[in-house]
């Protein structure tokens, strides 16, 4: 097993009175595709956003890189960040600009190369994503699939030694899903990224992932590698994975039952 | 009591913000293009209302005045009424209501938008400060603009009382301009007039970037904190304007 580019010890994480995270440990390994599952609501988004430092632990900390990401300096996490890629859910591109200006904002910003090498180094992120001819395009004239695919090739803009998935297949017709697939796991292999993938779906991620960790009620619920995951007999596992209605997540929100709700009557 | 504590809260919460945007300040000169882009949105677009409102609400002075002023036989002095009273407050109060009506609302709801689109945490996650690249030119933009819609709404507010007073009741033209010339001061008048809307730029400006980037980052969120924006803003002006006056002409 390589070594781990992340790690996360006992953390906890709080939104108000819901505890999203009760101490959780995690190590994600250099140059491997690591999916995080489990539940809607279970915090997988916000995971993303501790590991990125853009919310803050209540406790424990997160090494990424052998830095601790909530002690650095400000300067120090956008030094970290320009090494971290990160695909939102929305591909969170700027409305206000084409695509080629999308996937060149990151690159005027923190290079000083001249405008003819952004011109091909742009291309040539787009051409990885299959649209180097959509470049004139403004985001609102792509298709949620491709908005992503244009995501992507900004993430990938700086050469990061890491990307961030956010829920890359939500919503996603079959043909761009498959072309989703195609890209995050021959990007990763190409070149050498370490991906980490939250997601639900179970089909798609598990076709990729060399990794697999299950969350679910603030802990790691069941973590190892795809293989192990898929002939684990733990009752997390096997609910999640076959899509069970009822287990150890259950079907019915917490609180008084039925009996209990009809006998209060109206209030 | 919770809702002063809430009060209070906001007003920390704004008054950080307003400290990250004003460090970020500096550093917009050497991209100004930037400012430029935003003096256009911010600014030019709210010319077309403020050109019409100040023309209307000029003539609507010299018709009020000129007949209070004609009771006393002293309709010569309308052109320096009308000139007071748009260059001492209602160029800068009513071009602020506007403003915050037409550019305050615009802005809140383009970085709230961009807030619950994920743009801003994008733009951390490429390590660049959306304070800094975003907040800051809407801001400043804004603090510029104000001044000059508030000059443009007094002087055209200006032409429409003359259309008004001087061709359409037969005011002197001469004792129209003349009146303004000897009773208008630079300093006590134009310069007051500039101050006023200067601080109200700054905080209709300060208001609706602070609504956007703390908005709930949903429809209903960004739909409130648009309202608010416009609510706020125009209630601070009102009474800031009420303060600038009490200390101007004391």
């Amino acid at each position: 097993m390589t070594q781990a580019l992340i790690q996360i010890r006992n953390l906890h994480f709080s939104r108000g009175q819901s505890k999203i995270f009760d101490g959780i440990d995690m190590d994600i390994h250099a140059g491997r595709i690591t999916a995080i599952m489990g539940p809607s609501g279970t915090g997988k988004t916000t995971l993303l956003k501790l590991i990125g430092g853009q919310l803050r632990p209540d406790d424990g900390e997160i090494i990424v890189d052998g830095l601790n990401v909530h002690q650095l300096k400000r300067s120090d996490l956008y030094k970290l960040r320009k090494k971290m890629g990160m695909l939102f859910q929305s591909g969170a591109l700027l409305t206000d600009l084409t695509v080629f200006e999308n996937i060149a904002y990151p690159l005027r910003e923190h290079t000083n190369l001249s405008e003819s090498m952004i011109h091909s180094m742009v291309l040539i992120k787009l051409q990885a994503v299959g649209l180097s001819t959509a470049h004139v395009l403004m985001p609102a004239e792509l298709s949620g699939g491709m908005a992503r695919r244009v995501a992507l090739a900004r993430a990938l803009a700086l050469d990061p030694m890491m990307i961030m998935y956010d829920e890359p297949f939500t919503g996603q017709d079959p043909i761009s899903l498959g072309v989703l697939v195609k890209l995050i796991r021959e990007t990763n292999h190409a070149l050498k990224l370490t991906s980490i993938l939250v997601s639900h779906d179970v089909e798609e991620t598990m076709s990729i992932a060399d990794d697999v960790k299950i969350i679910s009620q603030g802990k790691v619920v069941a973590e190892g590698t795809k293989k192990e995951i898929q002939h684990s007999d733990s009752p997390w596992v096997r609910q999640f994975i076959d899509g069970q209605a009822d287990g150890p997540v259950p079907f019915h929100y917490p609180g008084d039952s039925i009996e209990q709700q009809l006998l209060q009557g109206v209030k | 009591m919770k809702a002063l504590n809430r009060l209070f809260t906001r007003l920390g919460r704004g008054s950080i913000f307003l400290t990250k945007i004003l460090s970020g300040i500096p550093q917009l000169f050497l991209r100004f293009g930037l400012v430029v882009q935003q003096l256009y949105s911010v600014g030019v677009k709210t010319l077309f209302i403020t050109l019409v409102a100040g023309l209307f609400v000029g003539m609507v002075l010299a018709l009020q005045l000129y007949y209070t002023l004609s009771t006393f036989g002293a309709t010569d002095t309308l052109g320096m009424l009308v000139d007071l009273s748009l260059v001492r407050e209602l160029g800068p109060v009513v071009a602020a209501l506007l403003f915050a009506g037409r550019a305050g609302s615009a802005l809140t709801a383009e970085i709230g938008l961009m807030k619950a689109t994920e743009q801003l945490s994008g733009l951390e996650m490429m390590a660049v400060d959306p304070v800094d690249r975003i907040i800051a030119p809407r801001f400043l933009a804004g603090v510029i603009s104000m001044p000059l819609l508030a000059g443009i709404f007094s002087a055209v507010g200006i032409l429409g009382a003359y259309s008004v007073g001087v061709d359409l009741l037969g005011v002197d033209s001469g004792a129209f301009w003349s009146q303004i010339q000897a009773k208008v001061d630079f300093y006590d008048d134009v310069l007051n007039g500039i101050i006023k809307s200067f601080v109200f730029g700054f905080i209709v400006s300060w208001i609706a970037v602070f609504e956007g980037y703390d908005c709930v980052p949903t429809s209903e969120g960004v739909s409130s904190a648009t309202t608010r924006t416009v609510v706020n803003s125009s209630l601070a002006v009102l009474a800031m304007d009420f303060v600038l006056t009490a200390i101007m002409y004391q």
